[in-house]
């Protein structure tokens, strides 16, 4: 009787640990259905040449969405630029050069900053950068493509060097030794040695901190100044911009349902995925493939 | 001081009251003396825990990275004393190289395992890079086995060869001095038996220190044996002296296997 009460509670156990791990897979494909029933008829509402032209004008029946797509690129390439080697080098700097109390005081400082709701640093951009850049650039207006950009490296930085800084701490210490009994300086060290040796860690903590930046709306939307203006130029950087996500954030609260707009903002819902899912199958591929190397080591 | 009989050649290295003190307070080495021939292969023996390893390290300035809280005495290696704190340990390191008892190659190529230490010292020419992994995998006694398949990666191979690529790794890098700890200590015999008798060839142009896994090893190859027991070395002799007439008591009983 009693064995047969545990039995039945093991059951109960199982099917809700079963429920949570298949209802993961049943919201993404809620999300995705969703996604697809409300976009895809933008196709048949706007013809395709007008949608990927170069005008974003919905009060007069312009839905060109090329602006909002490499507005996005351009900021997202721009934090790229600057949260990469940023991010890299301050993660090799905790990990390797900080002594002990350093890298106890910035571990943690680092994480928190991850923490900063993006609003907040919005403000920041809107308060301190923009009128900094419109000052000493000599700018129109200080909410520029560049602003985005720098804004949202901070964002990236702390997620790219928080798991650089734990691939690298992976590393073997085996491996710093051996090559520093060989007689190699600290640097030749890090760079020939550590960092190679984390490389598919710090790869995939570039894409995850890529990823963040492409899915981030309210700090672009408080600081590029929201202009979909199609950036072709250099020059671009330094004028106002607007991206997919901001776009659907700000315009998405007033769109008629059912009306093009809205299915229009649907479509730029699906493109904005299947950009992050491209950066996120990029950064799976590369852990998997560490994944298979350390099994190599093992066997 | 434990001396030395029946040797006219030179000293590397010089040992005068090494003492090192952890910073936990473990006193890891007391008050050791010791005179290292050139040219020749010195054994360490003693039951683990004795300052073997660390002595080792200090040779290289290894123990730098470890939490050494005092190091009294002096070591000179060509005369020259390496405790110095302005002593540019890179310089020493290139000089003294070790080998560790687990075989760790990097995670690159068997060629790049060698070649590395010289590339990232800014050697570029190929063919000097290609003379020089063959000639150090020749030397540790891997280049007919791996010469086919040069550039597979490291941990393809097996534990024994492994250690060879290690040992061939610090002899590209051309030191002076070569140490191993425990060396084979996970290694198959046969495997064993080629890094000894590299070692044998070695000591021509290298002078050789070895912290062997077991005595029988230093019996095989060592001119010169040093006994450490506790951080203390007890006795240090010619390999025919300390097995065949120890002095020390405690060196018989060790030999002899009653304690180890």
């Amino acid at each position: 009787m009693k064995e047969n009460q545990t039995r039945n509670f093991e059951k109960v156990i199982t099917r809700t640990i079963q429920f949570s791990g298949y209802s993961s897979i049943l919201f993404v494909l809620l999300i995705l259905f969703f996604l697809l029933s409300e976009g895809t008829p933008a196709l048949f509402d706007v013809p395709l040449s007008q949608l990927f032209s170069e005008r974003w004008y919905p009060i007069e029946g312009y839905y060109g969405i090329l602006p909002l797509i490499l507005g996005s690129l351009v900021v997202t390439l721009g934090a790229s630029l600057i949260a990469v080697p940023f991010g890299i080098l301050t993660a090799v700097f905790i990990a390797e050069i900080a002594p002990k109390w350093l890298q106890e005081i910035m571990k943690p400082l680092v994480e928190l900053l991850a923490g900063l709701p993006s609003v907040v640093l919005g403000f920041l951009g809107i308060l301190v950068v923009s009128p900094f850049l419109r000052d000493t650039l000599n700018l129109p207006t200080g909410l520029t493509a560049l602003t985005g950009s720098l804004l949202l490296g901070g964002i990236a930085i702390p997620t790219i060097v928080s798991i650089s800084e734990d691939a690298l701490n992976n590393v073997p210490d085996s491996y710093r030794h051996g090559s520093l009994a060989l007689g190699l300086t600290r640097w030749q060290t890090i760079w020939g040695v550590t960092v190679p040796a984390a490389k598919s860690g710090i790869l995939m903590a570039v894409m995850l901190g890529v990823g963040r930046t492409i899915g981030e709306t309210m700090t672009v939307m408080m600081v590029t100044g929201n202009a979909p203006i199609l950036p072709t130029s250099l020059q671009a950087l330094f004028m106002p911009i607007r991206t997919m996500t901001a776009t659907i954030a700000s315009e998405m609260g007033e769109v008629a349902t059912g009306s093009p707009h809205y299915h229009v903002l649907f479509f730029i819902g699906i493109v904005l995925f299947l950009f992050t899912l491209l950066v996120n199958v990029i950064a799976s591929n590369i852990s998997s493939r560490k994944l298979k190397r350390s099994e190599r080591i093992l066997s | 001081m434990p001396g030395r009989k029946g040797s006219g050649s030179m000293d590397k290295i010089i040992v005068e009251n090494l003492s090192i003190t952890y910073s936990d307070g473990v006193e890891s080495l007391f008050d050791i003396n010791l005179r290292i021939p050139i040219h020749q292969i010195t054994a360490l023996i003693g039951p683990s825990g004795g300052g073997k390893s660390t002595f080792l390290r200090v040779l290289n300035r290894l123990n730098d990275l470890a939490d050494v809280a005092k190091t009294t005495g002096k070591v000179l290696i060509d005369g020259i004393d390496i405790l110095d704190p302005t002593l540019d340990v890179i310089a020493l390191r290139r000089k003294v190289g070790i080998v560790f008892s687990r075989p760790l190659p990097l995670p690159l190529s068997i060629y790049q395992n060698v070649s590395y230490g010289l590339e990232l010292m800014g050697e570029k020419r190929k063919m000097v890079l290609d003379d020089a992994v063959e000639r150090s995998l020749r030397l540790a006694e891997l280049w007919d086995e791996v010469k086919e398949r040069i550039h597979d990666p490291a941990n393809s191979i097996s534990g024994g060869q492994q250690q060879r690529l290690c040992l061939a790794r610090t002899l590209s890098l051309q030191p002076e001095i070569i140490m191993l700890d425990e060396p084979t200590s996970a290694l198959d015999p046969v495997s064993t038996a080629k890094i000894e008798t590299s070692l044998i060839e070695l000591k021509k142009d290298f002078t050789v220190i070895i912290a062997p896994h077991n005595t029988q090893q230093a019996g095989r190859i060592a001119d010169h044996v040093a006994f450490f027991l506790q951080g203390k070395l007890i006795e240090f002799s010619s390999a025919e002296d300390i097995f065949t007439r120890p002095k020390d008591v405690k060196t018989q009983d060790y030999i002899s296997g009653k304690f180890g």
